[in-house]
């Protein structure tokens, strides 16, 4: 079983090595120097030159990736190339409302979607089960700025509560001021979230409820909601806990999309921002930061499969 | 406890290699005859193929005219001239998404095929390969697949910059990652059985084996998969174009009016610039859905779970 972790985490190890290859290989091979883009069309070539000497442009590939690699691990991520800036700083004034999104549509979206799958999971087949599987359905396969639209429509137009976009300072406010700020992105992202939540942790309790021990239990006469509470949602854990951070890893498009879509600070708007001014240095290290949070979340999902399945725990 | 049905089991998605369950475990049956949310489906998927094919000859004016020339507002309410009133630039909203559907169907579609090609050559040639090979191309492919997909397009978009080819590439490549991982496991799971091994003592070719063997057995699940990858293409090219990185204005595509028009929901007088777009997409990813589950419901598959 430690053993099997300790695998499973130098193989986590392995693949951030792989994505910074990736991360920095794919943005180097590629045409379009950083020097000249720095200094733009206008600037001579002793200046380029220099420039380039600067940064370590001049440097062997493998050299530039090395010191990069280093760097990063020591927390300096560089200075921007549009701005000049160095990227902590950069970040600093931005983690705080993608932290502050994420960490809360997890915070709510996620209990009330597990109780809604599981709810759906004791009552298959009912009118209950059948209209939610039918709006998650929908749901999963449309786009998050679809859901931000008929939220909008909903409270903005509708209801007259709330702004179509996220605008004023976040400095002092309390949490619950935080959370009406934020409410509409926090709101979407948890749609987009539960749809899949919600099908994936039913299918979870519903497969441990078809397995022959549970059979047992029913035929032993164990009451319904005994069944549910001590037999079966404590075998769905370790299931459930893979669905959650698989999601909570997907989430990353959800929250590009939805920053933009409303407008605020954060570090998915300074990625895109990155990608318009053709800003490298910047991409690196916020691809690297994503990437990272991707990458230890699907580890979580991947360890809590091991350690809830008996079978890949001791293999044959 | 008879109301659970019997296949209602849990798949962990990033199991070993591909998960059967979710696929259909056979070819359907003689005919497939769509239940009415496989007509739904069908119906609306048709209607936007449509649109895709002939929008541009029947939009009633092109993608950048303007309706009202003499008129400087933006964001119209519907009106005659304007079915579906005005954009940011006073542009008329329905041709530009019947100019859009082309784009964002013609780009997403040839993405998928050319994943579908990648993934099916790469993954059946590593299932048919020694095993030294197969680790290796399978290892890179995970490096891939472990990165969020827009990750990989925004870092290809700041490099090349966007156009359709470089998306249709780009999004070929990245999703043909999933496609390889399908193709290989069902390309080993054919390799193993019985019919090919007496085809291979029989001394028939590789080639002759991936064709008359391995393909008629895998073309099903894989054609199912087919349109679950369609709607993750689609999906993924229009978030990159809501994000001002996909489709380039002033052409149209359905991410980039959604973004284009963003403004309509903070001081325009009429929605239905954002939502015309939005709506397009959410009827036709959430209606190939319906016809994909449809379609393994009927062949007794499992594919619906993996949405």
């Amino acid at each position: 079983m430690t053993i099997l972790i300790l695998k499973r985490l130098g193989i986590g190890l392995v693949t951030v090595l792989a994505v910074s290859l990736i991360i920095f290989f794919g943005t180097k091979i590629l045409p379009g120097d950083a020097a000249q883009i720095r200094l733009g069309q206008s600037a001579t070539a002793e200046n380029v030159a220099a420039f380039r000497t600067r940064l370590g442009l001049d440097q062997p590939y493998i050299v530039q990736y090395l010191v990069w690699l280093k760097n990063f691990m020591m927390g300096d991520l560089g200075t921007s190339l549009a701005s000049d800036v160095p990227i902590t700083n950069l970040i600093a004034d931005r983690y705080k409302n993608t932290v502050f999104v994420s960490v809360l549509t997890a915070a709510i979206g996620v209990p009330i979607s597990l109780a809604l799958g599981i709810m759906a999971a004791m009552y298959p087949g009912t009118l209950y089960d059948r209209a939610l599987t039918l709006v998650s359905v929908s749901l999963v396969a449309a786009p998050e700025f679809f859901t931000a639209t008929l939220l909008v429509i909903l409270f903005v137009f509708v209801l007259g509560v709330g702004n179509a976009i996220v605008v004023g300072s976040t400095e002092g406010k309390g949490l619950f001021e935080l959370i009406a700020h934020f409410a509409l992105p926090i709101t979407t992202l948890c749609f987009v979230i539960a749809s899949q939540l919600i099908r994936m942790s039913r299918a979870a309790v519903l497969n441990v409820m078809s397995s022959p021990y549970i059979e047992m239990a029913i035929l032993k006469g164990v009451p319904r909601k005994r069944i549910i509470f001590r037999h079966a949602l404590l075998n769905a854990i370790g299931p459930i806990v893979n669905v959650v951070a698989l999601n909570l890893a997907y989430l990353v498009t959800g929250v590009i999309v939805v920053e933009v879509y409303f407008g605020y600070n954060g570090l998915a708007t300074l990625i895109v921002q990155g990608v318009q001014t053709r800003d490298f240095i910047l991409i690196q290290g916020l691809g690297m930061i994503f990437c990272m949070t991707y990458v230890v979340l699907m580890l979580i999902a991947d360890i809590a499969a091991y350690a809830s399945n008996a079978r890949l725990r001791h293999p044959k | 406890m008879s109301k659970v049905k019997q296949n209602d089991h849990y798949v962990a998605p990033f199991d070993e290699g591909v998960s059967f369950d979710e696929l259909p475990d056979s070819a359907p049956s003689s005919r497939y005859k769509p239940s009415w949310t496989g007509w739904l489906g069908i119906s609306v998927v048709g209607f936007w193929v449509f649109i895709a094919i002939f929008g541009p000859y029947l939009a009633p004016l092109g993608e950048n005219d303007l309706p009202f020339p003499d008129d400087y507002s933006e964001f119209q309410l519907p009106r005659p001239g304007a079915w579906l009133g005005t954009d940011e630039s006073d542009r008329d909203v329905l041709s530009r998404l019947m100019y859009g559907a082309g784009r964002t169907i013609g780009i997403s579609f040839a993405a998928t095929l050319l994943a579908y090609f990648i993934g099916v050559v790469m993954g059946i040639g590593a299932a048919i390969s020694t095993p030294r090979v197969d680790m290796i191309v399978s290892r890179i492919n995970d490096a891939f697949l472990s990165l969020p997909t827009i990750m990989l397009g925004l870092v290809v978009v700041a490099a090349v910059g966007s156009s359709i080819p470089v998306l249709v590439i780009t999004a070929g490549v990245i999703y043909a990652t999933v496609v390889f991982r399908l193709a290989r496991a069902l390309g080993q799971e054919i390799m193993v059985m019985d019919f090919v091994e007496a085809a291979r003592v029989r001394g028939e070719g590789r080639w002759w084996i991936i064709t008359h063997e391995i393909w008629p057995n895998a073309a099903m699940p894989l054609m199912t998969d087919f349109g679950l990858r369609l709607i993750y293409v689609i999906l993924f090219i229009s978030s990159l174009s809501f994000l001002g990185l996909g489709v380039q204005p002033p052409q149209a595509d359905w991410g980039s009016m959604v973004r284009e028009n963003l403004g309509a929901l903070s001081y325009g007088v009429s929605v239905i610039p954002v939502l015309a777009p939005a709506v397009a997409i959410a009827t036709l990813t959430v209606a190939i859905n319906l016809v994909v589950d449809d379609i393994s419901a009927h062949s007794g598959g499992k594919l619906s779970k993996r949405l």
